[in-house]
């Protein structure tokens, strides 16, 4: 018998070597199938990456204290968004979903790690690669790609598609680069106004951060001290563009000059928890805006018509898979530091995946909106109207 | 005799202070009041009535308003409520925008609506599309308003009309007044939506003084937007028009009376919702129509109005083709001689209504 779960102590302790991790104390260590969550380290301090900071006199903190639960909802989130938007790169490819599609796997540990440092009363607003951010902000994996189908299950019923989708206190999905940081920092101007201690976060890419009304923005929030975190999810390509061709300063989180600024590693899901945290405290303190600049990683092009290799070379795109992958480091800090086993992590997987086909099934057979709901929506709170059709003896009707 | 004199001039006094006793309860008679005044009155009413209510934009606040709209606003609201913006249009537009999103009810001023075009996207994009595009989970309460159109010697760059391009766009409500009472219950009811209004107001009808009613004096005095007003009854011929031209037509219709020729003059109110039912009806009277607008001539209100009675009821009582008298299809020039000739005259109004009932 002990030589038995001396054999099976030494596969499990072989398996999470092979993850290069360190093993804490062997009598820790028990038979396979009869673990219980006792046995289970409950919580951990990590070493997180310091951040570069700009006009602060100090930054986040150097450590992260990791419990099993935030770890186990951390790694299945991120593994549920990553699932999706393999999903929906499948189902473009069967021609399923259309138009634009524009995938965040790789960059999960940004959505996660903000949702982590903020409250669900928060308010948050990002550009077109906001499926990540839709399932952050409450709404469901079903939604989600009932809407990139185009189907009347859909989050927006349909209306919307793959960049216009919108949750409670989640304004989008916007398709107008660089116009969500205005509407951002008017939704803190709201929170200030109506005085409830919420902020709002305000997300765009490195590509939009050259554009001119966010620096009008800057000005603004700066000026009447809004409580907004603005971040750019800097992933190194504004669409076939390399930041080095695109801005003559690549310090995006120097860029709002007189606003204090952070860069962050973004593929560390703590790493970007803990510098949200810091950002959200000096926000609710009154002290007005601060920036934040994730430093992240996207594994699919542009969108789906851009095959992401003729401004990049594979080989990058591989190294940053195989040593940067912000679920894999999850999961290998996770099984180092025993907070969870293989098999758990697996199980998770499997219910993923489940969630996932089931939700593409919903996608996939849901029907389309009805004709009736083409003119729907066009004002709030207004009677009945009729809306001209193609031609002058169509006349649609159109509800609140 | 003296004392009597005395009683008497006492009695009158009296008297007089008796009236004036007796009639201190009954509600304000109908008095004058300048377009300019009652905008202010109307955001002043709506701003107390709801705390939700703010107006943001370029010298709306310490300067009270380039063209003193808001004026004594900031006096009595402050800072929260009335803010002074930087010269950055698409920026505060979108800030707007988003307040608007998060459940506030901004009134978004700007110094002009040719400086709209540097934030036209976010009107468009962010404001008028986004309850569509959300299937009706976000609604976008704000209301973008200054004014709009040709104005006295500023030239090309800042005489444009707007009517046209946001008419254009779903999603938009856009309304152009004409008087005082326009303006009142117009922005009133524009503000009280929970839609994107557009709100074209002009800049010469600021300081022109118009008779209020007692009614439209209330505090919830609101006309409704998409309904326009027949300003004057006629048979012969309808005058379909918006903002300053209305006044226009109707001296043209003044001149025209001499000659026995009796307008119909339509005050728009509204450019969009269109109230085409109201044009049907009065052109299935008079059998004639023309359009008068300030803008441009290519793709603009009267080219639509003239479609609609194309393609609906009206136009088999047309006895002459509907024509559009409109500005004319060149940048605004400066001087006076030339600016004075780029626009609609009482005169080229007359000759339009002469030539469509003798064609």
């Amino acid at each position: 018998m002990r030589n038995m779960l001396a054999i099976i102590s030494n596969v499990l302790r072989g398996t999470a070597s092979r993850n290069g991790a360190e093993l804490v104390s062997e009598g820790a260590r028990v038979v396979v199938s009869a673990r219980t969550y006792a046995d289970f380290t409950p919580q951990a301090s990590f070493d997180i990456k310091k951040c570069d900071v700009h006009k602060l006199e100090e930054g986040p903190p150097l450590q992260a204290v990791l419990t099993r639960e935030e770890g186990l909802q951390y790694y299945r989130t991120m593994q549920t968004m990553r699932r999706m938007e393999l999903k929906s790169d499948q189902l473009y490819k069967q021609k399923i979903i259309r138009g634009f599609c524009h995938l965040y796997d790789g960059q999960e540990a940004c959505a996660v790690g903000i949702e982590a440092g903020i409250n669900l009363t928060d308010h948050l607003i990002t550009a077109y690669r906001a499926h990540g951010y839709t399932l952050t902000r409450g709404g469901t994996v079903r939604e989600i790609m009932a809407e990139l189908t185009g189907r009347r299950g859909g989050i927006a019923k349909g209306k919307g598609g793959s960049m216009h989708m919108y949750t409670k206190h989640f304004y989008g999905g916007n398709g107008i680069v660089g116009a969500q940081v205005p509407l951002g920092a008017g939704v803190a101007l709201a929170c200030k106004y109506l005085g409830k201690n919420e902020l709002c976060v305000c997300l765009y890419g490195d590509g939009a951060a050259n554009q001119g009304q966010i620096f009008e923005t800057y000005n603004m929030a700066s000026l009447w001290k809004l409580p907004c975190i603005f971040i750019c999810e800097n992933n190194k390509y504004g669409m076939g563009t390399s930041v080095e061709r695109a801005a003559a300063s690549t310090d995006y989180f120097k860029r709002g000059d007189f606003i204090p600024g952070l860069r962050v590693d973004g593929m560390d899901v703590l790493c970007v928890r803990e510098a949200t945290k810091f950002a959200a405290e000096h926000c609710r303190s009154g002290k007005g805006p601060i920036l934040m600049e994730l430093q992240t990683y996207r594994y699919h092009g542009h969108s789906m018509s851009d095959p992401g290799i003729s401004y990049r070379t594979r080989e990058e795109i591989q190294e940053v898979r195989s040593k940067s992958d912000p679920i894999s480091m999850l999961k290998d800090r996770m099984l180092s530091n025993n907070m969870a086993s293989v098999e758990e992590l697996k199980e998770i997987d499997v219910e993923v995946r489940k969630e996932i086909e089931d939700a593409a099934q919903f996608a996939t057979t849901d029907p389309e909106p009805p004709l009736d709901d083409l003119c729907n929506h066009i004002f709030y709170n207004d009677p009945p109207m009729e809306v001209r059709g193609t031609n002058p003896w169509t006349k649609l009707k159109s509800v609140s | 005799m003296a004392s009597l004199r005395c009683l008497l001039r006492s009695g009158k006094t009296a008297v007089r202070a008796v009236l004036r006793r007796e009639f201190h309860g009954t509600p304000p008679a109908a008095v004058q009041v300048t377009v300019r005044d009652a905008l202010n009155q109307a955001m002043d009413e709506e701003l107390e009535r709801d705390e939700r209510v703010f107006l943001l934009g370029e010298e709306v606040a310490q300067y009270d308003g380039a063209y003193k709209v808001s004026r004594g606003l900031w006096k009595k609201y402050g800072d929260k409520r009335i803010i002074d913006t930087p010269i950055t249009e698409m920026g505060f537009a979108g800030i707007a925008v988003g307040a608007a999103m998060a459940g506030l009810r901004p009134i978004c001023e700007f110094m002009t609506f040719n400086f709209s075009m540097q934030a036209i996207d976010q009107v468009i994009n962010s404001a008028a599309k986004t309850y569509y595009m959300s299937a009706g989970r976000q609604s976008v309460p704000i209301v973008f308003r200054g004014p709009n159109g040709a104005s006295a010697g500023v030239a090309a760059q800042h005489s444009q009309c707007f009517a046209a391009w946001y008419g254009h766009c779903p999603g938009l409500k856009v309304v152009s007044p004409w008087s005082a009472e326009d303006a009142r219950g117009l922005l009133k009811s524009a503000i009280r939506d929970d839609n994107p209004v557009v709100f074209l107001e002009n800049e010469l009808m600021y300081g022109v003084p118009f008779e209020m009613s007692e009614e439209s004096q209330s505090k919830d005095f609101l006309i409704p937007i998409g309904k326009a007003k027949i300003e004057r009854q006629g048979n012969h011929i309808t005058v379909v028009s918006h903002s300053r031209m209305v006044s226009l037509c109707l001296d043209a219709a003044a001149v025209l009376a001499k000659e026995g020729i009796e307008c119909e003059v339509i005050n728009m109110r509204t450019i969009r919702p269109l109230d085409a039912e109201a044009i049907e009806t009065s052109v299935m009277k008079t059998n004639h129509l023309i359009t008068v607008e300030g803008g441009w001539p290519q793709f603009g209100v009267g080219g639509e109005i003239l479609a609609r009675i194309m393609e609906g009821p009206a136009f088999n009582y047309l006895d002459a083709p509907a024509v559009r008298v409109t500005g004319v299809d060149i940048p605004m020039p400066y001087a006076k001689i030339l600016e004075d000739n780029s626009v609609p005259q009482i005169k080229d109004i007359i000759f339009s209504v002469k030539k469509t009932l003798n064609a």
